[in-house]
């Protein structure tokens, strides 16, 4: 069974976002994601400096068959990128919460508007399997 | 939504897990474990695939050679007993209806498979031109389940599930009657994975029968259920056309690629033939290709095929890519395409559109992209 920690703050879109000790905030997709998936094949991501939305698209997902959008559930500037990605697309299966994460983001404002973990399995179990 | 069909295996897919999808009217495993594996499966040791959505025809009777022999591009005169051949049936226009194997079980006894898709108009043009002639037709696609066993090992596989002789000494391309696990089967060498392997027909009755004998005796061969997405990556690697991406009525055999399994000299006229001949003659202005990416991104069905620019803006469109995908046993990301003539020559560089906007290079490459060690 897929797992939500109870540490990271929750999308409709299925992304997590962490915030960090030194106030950046993790992004990445879960469990549920990559569930529907299948094997990660391709991470397309942003720039370091690229200003993001809240829900702004930031980048692509791709499994052997097929292709999805990622939106990023705040605004903030990318300061970092998960470029071992790049190489190694299979580790947002391995580790969707850990070695999968995909930006970090300077958020201009809080996590208030995400779900924790409780709703964002509610919200799953509202979807038709 | 109309209610979606279950073939005689649907329990079976499960309680096996499958993540169960629609596809052409029917409720189908797309996956058990995982896409991936299974396609590794097949290509190292052997995969086991439902196909019973499939389309079974019938014909038996002194003319029913020519009256399939009327409506094919194979020349059924040249089909011995007991052997398969691949074909595609045309229109009057010359383009494709759909793509058949045709079984020869007897001199005067054929079985047909055509596409799930296109079983209702396939099996009503049959019935139409058998009709007045000496020979029977029946659309039996809905007394028989079809089991694809697939990969290296399929043969193993099929002796330790209990196949007798018949079976297990068939040579590529020929059918036999037959048992395995004590159900009585229709068994052929042939397959849509670009392995070697078996496609198995049974009256639906015996089919749970048969598919927990195969997975029972694969198992310690590393047999694995396979669902639809590995058959798609399996038949892409091997340059096998699929209905309704690669071939459909608007494509014509010569330009698919398939000018191999059209018999133009064959003694009887048969549907499309003059149309064929002119195209052949006049050539087609576009050919289907197959090409590697070699930028990051991957090809996906409907995305446009333009001119390479040097940079990612993408130049006029050309073509469409019809089918593409990882390759899992190649490790690259690869697709077929229709694009002009002029361009289907191996190394010709394009762009493939993979998001608006945005184009990634490609390079046309020699097919199929997999074939198998011998």
């Amino acid at each position: 069974m897929a797992s939500y920690p109870s540490d990271l703050k929750y999308t409709k879109d299925h992304e997590w976002a962490r915030l960090e000790a030194d106030g950046t905030v993790r992004v990445g997709v879960t469990a549920y994601a990559v569930e529907q998936l299948g094997d990660v094949t391709l991470v397309d991501l942003p720039k370091v400096g690229t200003k993001l939305e809240e829900h702004g698209r930031f980048g692509d997902i791709e499994s052997v068959k097929t292709v999805s959008e990622l939106f990023s559930p705040i605004a903030g500037e990318v300061v970092a990128v998960n470029d071992a990605l790049d190489g190694k697309p299979e580790l947002v299966n391995e580790g969707p919460y850990d070695k999968g994460w995909m930006i970090a983001i300077k958020p201009a404002g809080g996590l208030d508007g995400l779900m924790d973990a409780a709703a964002y399995e509610a919200f799953l179990g509202t979807l038709d399997h | 939504m109309t209610d979606l069909r279950r073939t005689p295996l649907f329990d079976e897919h499960k309680a096996l897990g499958a993540r169960i999808v629609p596809f052409a009217g029917w409720s189908m495993p797309v996956q058990y474990a995982g896409l991936v594996k299974e396609h590794h499966a097949v290509r190292t040791a052997a995969g086991l695939f439902d196909v019973s959505h499939m389309g079974e025809l019938l014909l038996e009777g002194p003319e029913s050679e020519a009256v399939i022999d009327e409506l094919v591009t194979a020349d059924l005169t040249k089909l011995p007993d007991g052997k398969a051949v691949y074909c595609v049936a045309c229109n009057e226009q010359g383009t494709i209806l759909d793509d058949l194997i045709v079984y020869r079980r007897g001199r005067e006894k054929f079985l047909v498979v055509c596409n799930a898709s296109n079983r209702d108009k396939i099996a009503a043009h049959f019935a139409k031109h058998a009709q007045g002639r000496q020979t029977s037709f029946e659309d039996a696609s809905d007394r028989f389940s079809l089991i694809a066993l697939q990969g290296p090992k399929a043969i193993d596989v099929a002796r330790a599930a209990g196949a007798d002789d018949a079976i297990t000494s068939l040579a590529s391309f020929s059918l036999t009657d037959g048992k395995i696990a004590g159900v009585p089967v229709i068994a052929a060498r042939t397959g849509y994975t670009a392995e070697d392997g078996f496609e198995l027909f049974c009256a639906n009755e015996h089919a749970a029968t048969l598919w927990r004998a195969l997975i029972e005796a694969g198992k310690p061969l590393g047999l694995e259920p396979a669902g639809l997405g590995a058959r798609d990556t399996l038949r892409l690697e091997g340059r096998l056309s699929l209905y309704g991406n690669e071939i459909d009525e608007t494509t014509n055999p010569l330009e698919a690629g398939l000018a191999w399994v059209v018999k133009l000299d064959k003694p009887r006229d048969f549907l499309g033939k003059a149309a064929l001949q002119k195209i052949k003659a006049a050539g087609n202005d576009r050919r289907m290709v197959g090409f590697e990416m070699l930028g990051r991104g991957i090809a996906r069905h409907g995305h446009a095929i333009v001119e390479w620019t040097g940079s990612e803006t993408p130049g006029k469109t050309i073509g469409l890519v019809t089918s593409g995908s990882p390759a899992p046993t190649l490790d690259k990301n690869i697709g077929l395409g229709y694009v002009p003539a002029a361009l289907a020559e191996i190394g010709s560089r394009i762009g493939i559109e993979v998001r608006p906007g945005r184009s990634i290079e490609a390079v046309v490459v020699k097919t199929p992209f997999y074939k198998r060690p011998r």
